[in-house]
């Protein structure tokens, strides 16, 4: 019983530097951490979209007969809003690597406005829908389903509204403290790409 | 060394020797009693194996008083760790080959077959019909009756085993709801709360539910599948020992949950014409008992709005149906 | 009890010591340290909320006919245990108290990378709780569908209850996901200069592994929930097949959370149980890498095994197959971990203090509830036991016997650390000899009964089964009396115990080479590693001569 699967050197680290420094001031973890708040959101929206694969699978007609047929025409230019915002966003990223917060400020505003704009559309598409929530299986995963991203778009409404009020303080963001910004900017794309995902299971499939 | 293979012996002996299990009564229960015993002698050796290294050490390695020194400093050996990793290895290989090997021979792999003959001679009427697009809250109970209609043409469960016909010799649906069992025999058309059963053929049981999730289980059978509503399941098996067995409900369904049980009576072949004359005589041609309309008259007697004593007391008497078709419903004895 | 022979590491940078003050465990307070103490005294509660509630259950059993609660309040007591047992007691026990005290001082950092939010996770937990305890007392009572809830039976119990019970679920679940998010990049980001993955602590790997099954699969539940309780209030059906949906799938979407907590609830403990062997067994962990890496292999696999719970629903025959034999694999790295567990203890210097009892019963009780899991992951064998006592006895081997002897391990080897006090030894070990006499009088007969044909969640059972259920329930009274001894002795000892040295047991890892208890913050400088975690009896560092761990300083732990 002498031999080692473990190098004791190995386990044994010494390192002479990484001295001083005190640990109050670690580097800023918070990007990395909204990433893995990604990766949980992402698996919500995973086992909703793997709950509706599964009813489509499991269902003899799909959508159930009598479904009245998808519009595709509001939902494709909403679609092309959303997308194209998240275009809009990422100049603002560009802006303040220029510590330039008035350019900030107009992408955020015009950003928050093809948002807002999105969620009229849905909204508009849902008061002309010729189903309801309980009118069958596909009406509610279309409904829960899209609800629960436009749930995420309003949010993300907010946290861009949030950065907006706070970019009023003179020299709160600028090029070397940007978090707010960027992570605007990707819970912004991450909301889209769902969005991509949504619209090609539920219009297009 | 010795004492290692008394103790081997003694695993082996204990574990086929046990009386862990209720007597089998259908064809397979055999098969997975050896499955059984099978796995207990591996873990019992496993379990023996790391209690007495446990004991040993903790009486054997024990710090002795004043002695603060450390013990080897032994990290690791590969040959070692190489054995204790591929000889579990290959014992839960082995213990999954022969499972599949036995779950297969029970017909567990093939339930679909023996579903597609349930679809088809009980689906006639209105197999296919899609979910009706707008379902208003008036006709969900409508739905809920006619479940069915869904037509799915899986069916999960344990079907015709390897060597066995495509077709059972008796087929029988089974309605489980809350918080009894209903047994149609489409054949004859009786309709009971007990299952009878002729020893030695093979039977197909079609399971569905009416309300919510139920399980229907035999432990004697080693058999189980879940009643779920909207789908079909089925149960397929050859009973072997005549005598009274009780039918458990293993899946919560309820309050009374505890209380869903049933029995059904493995009849020699007399036995079984017998009450087979003997119920096919009660039918009523005029008034004939329905599945429907015995779901319907059960339910009537909603045990919630009920004392306790009402509820268990045996239902058939008092219900709009032949006293005989729900006879010995709650039944609290097991064999 | 040992010398104190490591020099707490210069006292002289933290006059203000911050014990005594208790009144900052009832505030949002963001020191780890605090809030992992947090965790652990809520969850204990509420483990003695929920063992309160088992034993209502098992004097209900201790007759086969109902006579002690109603039917309705029956179900509502087992479901409301399992819950509490799990979301309010192992869960935030095994990740939050201990992920969170241990390791930032494991890794050898000040706090956690995020502590707002660490104290935000904690802080949902006591609302969580006292909603569900509350739900008790609203008319239609508490939840009563079992903790897996299926619908539809959870669609057509009490509205109110079951909606609590979810909302409940989901806000313990969001905390949880928040922990996850914490643990993972302290554990990524924040190892002191000098530790690798591969030389880290066991016990960060097993939270790794364990924080990775919490990210994945808690949004997966919170996923089920969403649609149940839309199907629950607003009328939907999508599991509900009166209006063509599918229960099914349910138990899909449950069981790709449920199965992999049990390994969240697992994990945590193989990884204490990793740190205080080699400390009091006096020798190098056996097989480190071996350990950390099934660690992994037990995470990924426990991700693709769900449907082993699902053996008698409706489940495709070649679906049963793959996860059968999925699961039954996970007996392989488990094993590893045993077996190494075995060799560490194999020619050791064995301290039999309480910390290391409860570490080997541990052993001893997972390693039934294991080999009885691998029974029933056989599909023709779970077709007979699926939904009877057998089941039940598995799991409570493996979440009492696993998980709540490795919590006791690990709050006796811990008690010196976060209390600065020693905990009376005797009372400890009769807590131990009480806790394992009644916790094997009460569950290993049920393997029996579930074998014989009784199966769970019944008030009421066949009277052939009075006898031996009427043992569970003596069994079961032992193991509730078994926690008096342990309660009164951790508040006694925690308020006037034996003052506590830096490192009474003489440990290798970071957090002995901090005063009892540690400063607030921890390290003044990041500390530079000159030992291993686990180099126990080795060479002394210059090579020269063999030294006993027990003559070693700080400074020789630390090279600063
Ligand atoms: C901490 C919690 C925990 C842990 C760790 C486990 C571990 C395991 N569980 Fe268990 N399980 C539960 C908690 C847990 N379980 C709960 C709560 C339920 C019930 C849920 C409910 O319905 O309410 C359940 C139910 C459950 C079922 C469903 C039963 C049913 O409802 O019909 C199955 C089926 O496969 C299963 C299997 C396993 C397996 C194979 C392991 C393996 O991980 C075990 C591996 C360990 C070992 C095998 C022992 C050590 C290894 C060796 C000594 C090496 C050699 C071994 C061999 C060669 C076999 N468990
Ligand atoms: C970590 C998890 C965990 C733990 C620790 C326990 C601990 C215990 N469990 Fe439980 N149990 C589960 C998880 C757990 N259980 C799960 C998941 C189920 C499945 C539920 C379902 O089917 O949905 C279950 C189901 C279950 C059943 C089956 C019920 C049924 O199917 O009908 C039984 C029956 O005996 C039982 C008993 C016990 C007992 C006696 C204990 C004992 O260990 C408890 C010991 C008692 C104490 C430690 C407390 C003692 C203190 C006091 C009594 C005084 C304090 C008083 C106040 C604070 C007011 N449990
Ligand atoms: Cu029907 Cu339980
Ligand atoms: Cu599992």
């Amino acid at each position: 019983m002498q031999g080692s699967t473990v190098n004791s050197e190995q386990v044994i680290a010494v390192s002479q530097d990484g001295h001083g420094g005190h640990l109050e001031d670690h580097p800023d973890h918070r990007i990395f951490g909204l990433f893995m708040f990604f990766v949980a959101e992402s698996f919500i929206f995973l086992g909703l979209f793997a709950a509706y694969l599964t009813f489509r699978a499991v269902t003899p007609a799909w959508p159930p007969e009598g479904t009245p047929e998808l519009e595709l025409l509001l939902p494709g230019v909403n679609s092309i809003i959303l997308i194209s915002s998240s275009f809009v966003i990422h100049k603002a990223e560009e802006a303040i690597k220029e510590n330039d917060v008035k350019g900030v400020q107009l992408w955020f505003a015009i950003t928050a406005a093809m948002g807002a704009l999105f969620l009229v559309g849905q909204g508009y598409e849902y008061a002309h829908l010729e189903f309801g929530l309980t009118t069958n299986l596909f009406a509610s995963t279309f409904y829960v389903l899209t609800g629960f991203h436009g749930l995420h778009v309003t949010f993300g409404l907010l946290l861009i509204g949030a950065v907006l009020w706070r970019s009023r303080k003179e020299g709160h963001y600028s090029a070397d403290s940007k978090f707010g910004i960027e992570a605007a900017e990707l819970y912004w794309h991450f909301v889209d790409v769902i969005w991509i995902i949504l619209f090609i299971l539920l219009y297009l499939l | 060394m010795l004492g290692g293979i008394a103790l081997t012996l003694f695993c082996l002996w204990f574990s086929q020797n046990n009386h862990l299990l209720p007597v089998p009564a259908s064809a397979n229960a055999g098969a997975i009693d050896s499955l059984f015993n099978a796995m207990l002698t591996i873990a019992l050796g496993l379990f023996v194996l790391v209690q007495g290294v446990l004991i040993y050490a903790g009486i054997r390695f024990r710090k002795r008083p004043g002695d603060e020194t450390d013990g080897p400093p032994i990290r690791g050996n590969i040959p070692l760790e190489i054995l204790w990793t591929s000889i579990p290895a290959v014992l839960v290989l082995g213990i999954a080959l022969y499972s599949f090997e036995i779950y297969s021979e029970m017909g567990g792999l093939d339930p679909m077959a023996s579903g597609g003959t349930m679809v088809a001679h009980n689906h006639g009427s209105h197999g296919g019909m899609a979910i009706a697009a707008t379902m208003g809250e008036d006709s969900a109970a409508d739905a809920l009756m006619d479940l069915d209609s869904k037509g799915k043409a899986l069916a999960y469960g344990v079907g015709a085993g390897r060597d066995e016909a495509a077709s059972a010799d008796l087929d029988v649906d089974v309605m489980g709801l809350q918080y009894a069992w209903i047994f149609t025999y489409p054949d004859t058309g009786i309709v009971s709360g007990e299952l009878h059963v002729p020893v030695d053929k093979a039977v197909q049981l079609n399971i569905k539910a009416q309300d919510v999730l139920h399980a229907f289980w035999i432990p004697q059978f080693r058999l189980k599948q879940d009643a779920i509503p909207g789908q079909q399941t089925s149960l397929r098996f050859k009973p072997t020992v005549t005598g009274r067995y009780p039918i458990v409900c293993a899946e919560l369904c309820g309050a009374y949950h505890g209380a869903m049980r049933a029995e059904v009576v493995v009849d020699s072949p007399e036995d079984y014409d017998t009450w087979q004359a003997s119920m096919v005589a009660a039918v009523d041609p005029a008034n004939k008992v329905t599945l429907a309309a015995a779901t319907e008259d059960f339910q009537a007697l909603n045990p919630k709005t009920m004392s306790d004593r009402d509820f268990l007391e045996p239902y058939g008497s008092e219900m709009g149906v032949t006293s005989q078709s729900f006879q010995g419903l709650p039944h609290h004895h097991l064999h | 009890m040992a010398q104190l022979q490591v020099r707490p590491l210069a006292e002289e940078n933290f006059p203000e010591k911050t014990g005594g003050n208790w009144k900052k465990y009832f505030t949002f307070n963001t020191d780890h340290k605090v809030i992992g103490i947090q965790y652990l005294v809520t969850s204990f509660i509420f483990f003695l909320i929920g063992g309160a509630l088992a034993t209502g259950v098992r004097i209900e059993l201790a007759t086969p006919d109902v006579d002690f609660v109603s039917r309705e309040l029956y179900n509502q007591l087992f479901t409301i245990h399992a819950t509490v047992m799990i979301f309010l007691w192992i869960v935030p026990a095994g990740t939050g108290a201990f992920g969170n005290y241990l390791l930032p001082l494991l890794l050898g950092c000040n706090d956690m990378a995020f502590p707002r939010l660490n104290a935000i996770a904690f802080w949902m937990i006591p609302p969580g709780g006292l909603l569900l305890m509350g739900s008790f007392f609203i008319n239609e009572g508490a939840a009563a569908s079992g903790w897996t809830s299926y619908p539809p039976l959870s669609l057509v119990n009490g509205k109110s209850g079951e909606f609590i019970w979810i909302l409940s679920i989901l806000v313990l679940g969001t905390s949880s996901i928040l922990g996850a998010i914490n643990f993972l990049t302290t554990i990524i980001k924040m190892r002191t200069p000098g530790m690798k993955f591969n030389n880290m602590p066991l016990f960060c790997w097993a939270m790794f592994a364990a924080s990775i099954l919490i990210l994945v699969s808690t949004p997966v539940l919170a996923g089920a929930l969403i649609l149940l309780s839309f199907d629950l209030l607003a009328g939907t059906s999508f599991f509900n097949p009166s209006g063509g949906g599918d229960p099914v799938v349910y138990q899909h979407m449950f069981w790709f959370y449920s199965h992999p907590a049990v390994y969240i609830m697992i994990l945590p403990v193989f990884g204490t149980i990793s740190e205080i062997l080699p400390v009091h067994a006096r020798k190098p962990i056996f097989g480190y890498l071996a350990i950390a890496y099934s660690s992994l292999a037990i995470s990924f696999l426990g991700l693709i095994v769900w449907a082993h719970h699902m053996f008698t629903s409706g489940t495709p025959a070649w679906l049963r197959m793959f996860f059968m034999i999925a699961t039954m694999v996970i007996a392989v790295p488990t094993g590893i971990k045993v077996f190494s567990w075995l060799a560490t203890l194999w020619g050791g210097k064995l301290r039999l203090n309480s910390a290391m009892l409860f570490a080997m019963g541990f052993i001893s009780m997972f390693v039934i509830g294991g080999l009885s899991g691998v029974m029933v992951a056989s599909v023709p064998f779970d077709i007979h036991v699926h939904d009877t006592y057998f089941v039940v006895a598995h799991l409570h081997y493996v979440l009492f016997g696993g998980s709540v002897f490795g919590l006791y391990a690990s709050i006796y080897h811990w008690f010196p650390k976060m209390t600065g006090r020693m905990i009376n030894e005797t009372w400890g070990r009769i807590h131990f000899v009480l806790t394992l006499v009644g916790f094997n009088l009460c569950f290993l007969p049920m393997h029996y009964l579930g074998l014989m044909g009784m199966p769970r969640r019944v008030a009421e059972y066949d009277p052939q089964f009075a006898t031996i259920n009427t043992i569970c329930s003596i069994g079961s009274y032992i193991l509730a009396v078994s926690t008096i001894p342990f309660v009164i002795n951790a508040v006694v000892c925690w308020r006037s115990g034996e003052k506590a040295p830096a490192n009474p047991w003489n440990g290798l890892t970071l957090e002995w080479t901090l005063s009892s208890p540690p400063p607030e913050h921890n390290f003044p400088t990041p500390p530079v590693l000159k030992t291993g975690p686990y180099d126990y009896g080795t060479l002394d560092k210059r090579g020269s001569k063999k030294r006993p761990i027990s003559q070693l300083r700080a400074s020789d732990i630390l090279s600063n």
